[in-house]
């Protein structure tokens, strides 16, 4: 039997200008418009803990690079994302020596430590703030209202705080504004602590003013609508995280709605489109596997909602992608994709009909690789 | 110094330096972590181990021709829980609250893995002087490296040292460090720190052409 010969190769078959470098770079162009909306927010604070926290990271990964313990260079963006990031889970006038903090440990306890870009277990810009959560537990549920008069002039005094010493109470600044201090509460601590709930729709812009929340989660949704039809970050996970967070809370909502928000409450509350939007998707630390997301983003909308509900803190996105990427490797041995011609749970089936037929193969082709006898359930006659 | 002296001396400065139980053979990790919360607390385990090691070192070197090899275990064990029995009511004595401070870590100088592996590796086989040198540079270097995370974590994590206060009343404490994660992440610091110095001896050991290849 003769026929031409087939070349055979090892993946990755398809080839494409897309490259980490570029991915990084449009995920960062995707950020800035969501940077600017939480600066118009916050005025000049927002900005300074922005520069300041992304600084930080490059500076820590300009170290690490260069002494050679760290994959990667500098110029591949993910740092910048790494610290912008960071900086929009921060509350905005974190002190800036804090801000400084989480970017050195996001890098380099998150990064670093695992050797570098794609090496990392867990989301860096998370480890940074779960670093300063648990070191920082009052600063940084100091949050401050958002469309302050005066903004772009003056900075929030906790901003400023010398290096090592405690930030100033903003009690008394708020009180100069004509603000109780129940104006600082983030909408989530607000209905955890007050029984307050925000309107959903209010949350969905962040426009209407003296709300303590994060940049807009229409205008996030927006952004990664991009981003995912650029082919640049996987739609499954934000659908997948969404989809189980807004799950159980209807659920819930729906047993008793006494007790419960409506899930829409849930949905635009905290840093959830945030992130499942930009944190979840983090391609080191999310399956990599289709049916693998599925189950990552459920599993991280599902813990989001319990965290929010049953435990001590008003907001659970962050240990939930932290425990759901400490999973992923887990969820995507589980998830493997069953290979051509084999059936359910490993058994191969009867009828299938194998492309790599040794007839088919050259026989010059001296490294051609015969497959395993339990594909062919016809033999060839020779 | 003749060869037996300076083997003497070596073997003192073996468990301070280049065999430190806690920086390099990282050994004896509960009541590191657990009690190095504050620097009294560090440096007053430390202490208690070493006098634990010195005395049952001593002694296991002595009894060393007396007791069978099939039994010697237990009998390091009895020996060991002797003078941490001493330790323990000593402490209660001198300071109520730094017993409490330490809790359960007293007693379970016992079972300290450094302790046991002295008396197994180096006390059961050399005369008692020796044995006690070496059992005594082993303690100084454990209460070192206890010393060296307490300090690092009751700066961080309380802004005082011994309690002195040292960056005045508007000092943020960062709480981590005194919580079970801050004990890791100052002793993984620690250990980084003294790689560092191992791998730059090293390099520094090799021919210069490639200690130019770091740059």
């Amino acid at each position: 039997m003769t026929s031409a010969p087939i070349e055979i190769r090892s993946a990755p078959h398809v080839q494409s200008a897309k490259t980490v470098e570029t991915i990084m770079r449009n995920v960062v162009y995707s950020l800035l418009p969501i940077c600017a909306f939480y600066v118009f927010q916050y005025g000049i604070s927002a900005l300074a803990s922005i520069a300041v926290v992304t600084g930080a990271c490059l500076l820590t990964e300009r170290f690490f690079v260069r002494t050679g313990t760290q994959a990667g260079r500098l110029s591949d963006y993910s740092a910048v994302i790494t610290g912008l990031l960071l900086a929009l889970t921060l509350p905005p006038g974190f002190p800036l020596w804090m801000g400084a903090v989480a970017g050195i440990v996001a890098i380099a306890l998150g990064k670093a430590l695992f050797g570098g870009i794609g090496f990392n277990v867990f989301n860096p810009a998370l480890i940074g703030r779960a670093f300063v959560q648990a070191a920082f537990p009052t600063a940084i549920a100091t949050y401050t209202p958002s469309f302050l008069p005066g903004r772009f002039t003056e900075f929030i005094p906790s901003t400023l705080a010398w290096p090592l010493m405690i930030p100033a109470d903003a009690t008394a600044w708020l009180k100069a504004k004509n603000l109780d201090a129940l104006a600082g509460a983030t909408p989530l601590a607000k209905w955890k602590f007050d029984g307050v709930l925000v309107n959903a729709d209010e949350l969905l812009t962040s426009l209407s003013g003296n709300m303590a929340v994060g940049p807009s989660p229409l205008l996030i949704l927006l952004c990664g609508a991009y981003l995912a039809s650029r082919r640049y970050m996987d739609w499954r996970i934000p659908l997948a995280v969404l989809g189980s967070a807004a799950l159980t809370a209807w659920l819930l909502f729906a047993f008793d709605p006494a007790r419960y928000p409506n899930p829409f409450f849930m949905l635009f509350s905290g840093g959830l489109i945030l992130g499942a939007v930009y944190m979840a998707t983090d391609m080191a630390t999310s399956p990599v596997t289709p049916k693998g997301m599925w189950v990552y983003g459920a599993l991280i909308g599902l813990l989001t909602v319990v965290i929010r509900y049953y435990s001590g803190l008003p907001e659970g996105v962050m240990y939930a992608i932290l425990i759901a990427n400490a999973a992923s490797p887990l969820i995507e041995k589980i998830t493997q994709p069953v290979p051509f011609g084999r059936g359910v749970l490993d058994r191969v089936k009867k009828r299938a009909t194998y492309p790599l037929n040794p007839g088919y193969i050259s026989r010059e082709e001296a490294s051609a690789v015969t497959p395993k006898k339990r594909f062919l359930p016809n033999k060839p006659k020779k | 110094m003749n060869t037996a002296q300076y083997k003497t001396w070596d073997e003192f400065t073996e468990g301070i330096w280049r065999q430190n139980p806690v920086f390099v053979m990282v050994l004896g990790m509960c009541p590191v972590l657990a009690v190095s919360v504050s620097a009294v607390n560090a440096l007053s385990m430390g202490l208690a181990t070493m006098f634990v090691l010195v005395c049952s070192c001593g002694l296991v070197s002595l009894l060393r021709r007396m007791v069978p090899k099939e039994v010697r275990i237990a009998v390091y064990i009895v020996i060991i829980a002797t003078f941490v029995t001493a330790v323990d009511y000593a402490i209660q004595a001198i300071s109520l609250a730094l017993y409490d401070a330490l809790g359960a870590f007293i007693q379970l100088i016992v079972v300290n893995c450094i302790i046991l592996g002295r008396a197994e590796a180096h006390a059961s086989k050399n005369p008692p002087l020796p044995a006690m040198l070496n059992a005594a540079g082993m303690g100084i270097g454990f209460a070192v490296g206890l010393f060296a995370l307490g300090a690092v974590r009751e700066i961080l994590g309380a802004g005082t040292l011994f309690g002195i206060t040292l960056f005045g009343a508007s000092f943020q404490p960062w709480v981590i460090m005194v919580l079970p994660p801050g004990g890791f992440f100052v002793l993984g610091a620690w250990l980084l720190f003294f790689a560092w110095l191992e791998r730059r001896k090293l390099r520094r050991a090799a021919p210069t052409t490639e200690a130019g290849q770091h740059v």
